[in-house]
């Protein structure tokens, strides 16, 4: 367990649990605490950042209640695909909340994210509504993306969240894209270009990471290296699995990304240097429960003891729930309590979005262009289905 | 020579042709300007008139553009907006469409589409399909633009025609210029378009002149996209082309012509949308149809054409639809075997009359 430096005053800790007001002054508190990170970070080619983390009781309280969200979201859409109300590929993150979590408390909605297709935890991160998730997994019109995407398809732009990508690697000259449009318009934001273990070895990431790097575009590459690309694990695909060190001259550093305080501690510091000196890497150290997709059980190339042992040890959500307790910011109870309305929150959610009617026939033809110039497009007998584009 | 019709064009790219308007035909007095030379004034007005767009590519800045095309952009808009890239398709590609993504209107010029096939993903997936995927919440303000088809002596991996791959996908535009007129006011109604358009150039004639009107000089001028231009009016026979090939159909009319064919040659301008009613109301005057394109012939712009010929106006078809293309191979290098891998105007010539049962096909070889 990690050393933890009290900074809570006697007078905050509560004398029974009819001082419950006391506490719950606690769990808004933006008094400072000093964490630290369970590992050291390691650099390349840059001095890694120190391994105290301000934070405060409410960030604290937020992280839990964020990942335990996060947590339970995953775990239904498991269920619902199981229900066949989610059809096609569903790929989730169960496991990896703390890269999401993390990432968020160290940015701005002005700073841009753009990430694969284990999307779901990122677009709550980013300000998704659990309705406008489920609703588009289970491909009905209050969905974000109104059902046309899917699983692998969800935006939000106005939360500069630009998605959502199912073709392995796309994203990243995309999000190199992002950070040289923010550069052009002297915005001071910058873009974090997710990818995988998996992804890493892509091609078209080197060439968008020459060009970030010669052109000092505000990208910071996100690696979360779960270990395993699909069914083939990390060194069997990579000569070289130290994906933070894969940048030659681009700067990088690995994080344990089971540590949302390490996440988020990273993120503040790459959004520094991305800033200033152009990209830089980041992976992230963390693991997914699920298997790739829900087509894929996750048991046929690692072991259940392999599993197992990073709930055991390295849970994301329990790390916080740890800290929750060890600072005396709330009880068991009441942590469980948070869980069970977060759980409750999630059914409410599902209930509704099933209620979410299919998208009305005539969106079949909608979105094509921005601009359709009244011109026809037709179904799949042009006598019968066509439509005008506006 | 060739006779240009001039129309009077409403505002830029979204509004359809007035009614009963006159066409005003050209001196030969009028103001010459090269394909080259109409891009580069599309490029630099747009850019000039909008902050957002910028052009990427390999060589476009201090090389002043492998053909020439962006001469002088660096020096007026700085390394910023004139983007020198290295020759990584798939990474500038991505690139360009998420600065699109965000708001900006990149250029993005591939020193010749076959070069864009290490793109095709970015351009397919991440440009043409993410308004549709997000319901309209990313949009994708992009042009691809830069030489496509056959030039001379370049051999069969740098002579491909793109046109009926680009055109078979939803959520593209696809706009091919003939004249200087097409390439200045196609291009910028591209840039302007809030959609990912593929803009398809020819390198044979990035030198070739054509007379301009003071209207096309215009900087508000722009060709609405997806309407054809009918080129040449004829009574005989509908010839559709696009790019170098209606400079060859309408230097095949002039030769019908003397035989008593009259032709009317359409200029496609627009592979995506295709111009169907254009092309259908052409047919039923004349009754008789041939396609000419470059590229290869399956599954060509011709077929497209064809299909719709005969979903629609079938009953006023009086022979088989014709077509002429490129030949079924790689195009070769040897100057005897490229021209018989090529459309040439005799072809165009020939097919015509077939079509016209002036002559017959000759017999299949068993």
């Amino acid at each position: 367990m990690a050393q933890l430096t009290r900074r809570t005053t006697d007078l905050l800790k509560p004398f029974s649990a009819a001082l419950s007001s006391t506490r719950l002054l606690t769990t808004t508190s933006t008094n400072p605490i000093t964490v630290e990170t369970s590992l050291p970070f390691t650099g390349h080619r840059i001095d890694p950042p120190s391994r105290t983390v301000e934070t405060t009781p409410q960030e604290l309280m937020s992280f839990f209640r964020d990942m335990a969200l996060m947590r339970r979201m995953e775990i239904a859409a498991d269920s619902l695909y199981k229900a066949k109300l989610i059809r096609g590929f569903c790929h989730l993150y169960d496991g990896q909340e703390a890269v999401a979590v993390g990432m968020e408390a160290a940015i701005t909605k002005k700073d841009c994210i753009i990430t694969a297709y284990r999307d779901h935890c990122i677009f709550i991160g980013r300000g998704g509504t659990l309705l406008q998730c489920f609703s588009e997994l289970m491909g009905r019109k209050d969905g974000c993306s109104k059902g046309k995407g899917g699983s692998m398809h969800f935006y939000k732009k106005e939360n500069g969240f630009y998605g959502g990508h199912g073709i392995v690697g796309a994203q990243v000259p995309l999000g190199c894209g992002l950070a040289f449009a923010q550069k052009y318009s002297k915005d001071e934001n910058v873009t974090f270009a997710m990818y995988g273990d998996g992804a890493a070895n892509q091609g078209q990431l080197f060439e968008a990471l020459n060009m970030a790097a010669l052109w000092d575009l505000p990208a910071i590459l996100v690696c979360e290296n779960n270990h395993y690309g699909m069914g083939t694990a990390e060194w069997r695909a990579a000569k070289s699995p130290s994906y933070y060190k894969r940048g030659d001259y681009v700067p990088g550093l690995k994080v344990d990304g089971m540590d949302a305080f390490a996440v988020k501690q990273a993120c503040k510091f790459a959004k520094e240097h991305a800033l200033k000196n152009g990209p830089i890497i980041l992976e992230m150290d963390t693991y997914r429960y699920h298997g790739h997709s829900m087509s894929d059980p996750g048991s046929t190339y690692r072991t259940r003891d392999e599993i197992s042992g990073v709930r055991q040890e390295r849970d994301p959500v329990e790390r916080i729930r740890k800290l929750v307790l060890s600072h005396d910011l709330a009880t068991e109870k009441e942590l469980k309590d948070i869980e069970k309305e977060v759980r409750k929150k999630v059914d409410e959610a599902i209930a509704q979005a099933k209620e979410s009617p299919m998208p009305d026939p005539s969106e079949l033809f909608t979105n094509v262009y921005v601009k359709g110039y009244g011109v026809e497009a037709f179904g799949a007998d042009r006598k019968e289905l066509k439509a005008v584009l506006p | 020579m060739l006779r240009i019709m001039g129309k009077k064009l409403g505002a830029p790219g979204f509004t359809a042709l007035p009614a009963g308007l006159a066409l005003r035909s050209y001196s030969s007095s009028a103001k010459q300007m090269t394909i080259r030379e109409a891009i580069n004034s599309a490029l630099d007005e747009e850019m000039a008139a909008d902050q957002s767009v910028f052009l990427m590519g390999e060589e476009v800045g201090e090389y002043q553009g492998a053909y020439k095309v962006s001469k002088g952009l660096l020096q007026k808009y700085g390394p910023e907006r004139v983007v020198d890239t290295p020759i990584t398709e798939c990474g500038f590609t991505g690139i360009g469409v998420g600065a699109a993504f965000y708001g900006l209107r990149p250029v993005v010029e591939f020193m010749t589409f076959n070069f864009a096939m290490q793109a095709m993903d970015q351009i397919i997936n991440s440009a043409a399909k993410t308004n549709y995927m997000s319901s309209g919440n990313i949009s994708v303000p992009i042009v691809f633009r830069g030489p496509n088809g056959a030039a001379a002596g370049v051999g069969a991996q740098h002579s491909q025609c793109y046109a009926a791959w680009y055109g078979s996908c939803p959520g593209l535009k696809v706009l091919i210029p003939y004249s200087s007129e097409d390439a200045r006011g196609l291009l910028k109604a591209a840039i302007r378009d809030p959609d990912p358009v593929v803009f398809l150039e020819n390198e044979l004639l990035y030198g070739e002149a054509f007379p301009v009107s003071a209207e096309v000089l215009d900087s508000g001028f722009c060709i609405p996209i997806g309407k054809a231009k009918i080129e040449r009016e004829g009574k005989h026979v509908t010839i559709t082309a696009f790019s170098k090939m209606v400079g060859f159909s309408l230097q095949a009319a002039e030769i019908l012509a003397k035989d008593g064919i009259d032709a009317e040659v359409i200029n496609l301008r627009s592979i995506r949308p295709l111009d169907r009613a254009t092309i259908n109301a052409s047919v039923r005057k004349t009754n008789r149809l041939l396609t000419v394109e470059e590229g290869f012939p399956q599954h060509g712009v011709g077929a497209e054409i064809c299909a719709s010929i005969v979903e629609d106006s079938f009953g006023y078809l009086d022979a088989p639809v014709e077509r002429i293309t490129g030949a079924d191979v790689p195009l070769p290098y040897a100057a005897n075997l490229e021209r018989m891998a090529l459309p040439q105007v005799e072809d165009i010539v020939r097919a015509a009359k077939r079509a016209c049962y002036r002559s017959l096909p000759i017999a299949a070889t068993a």
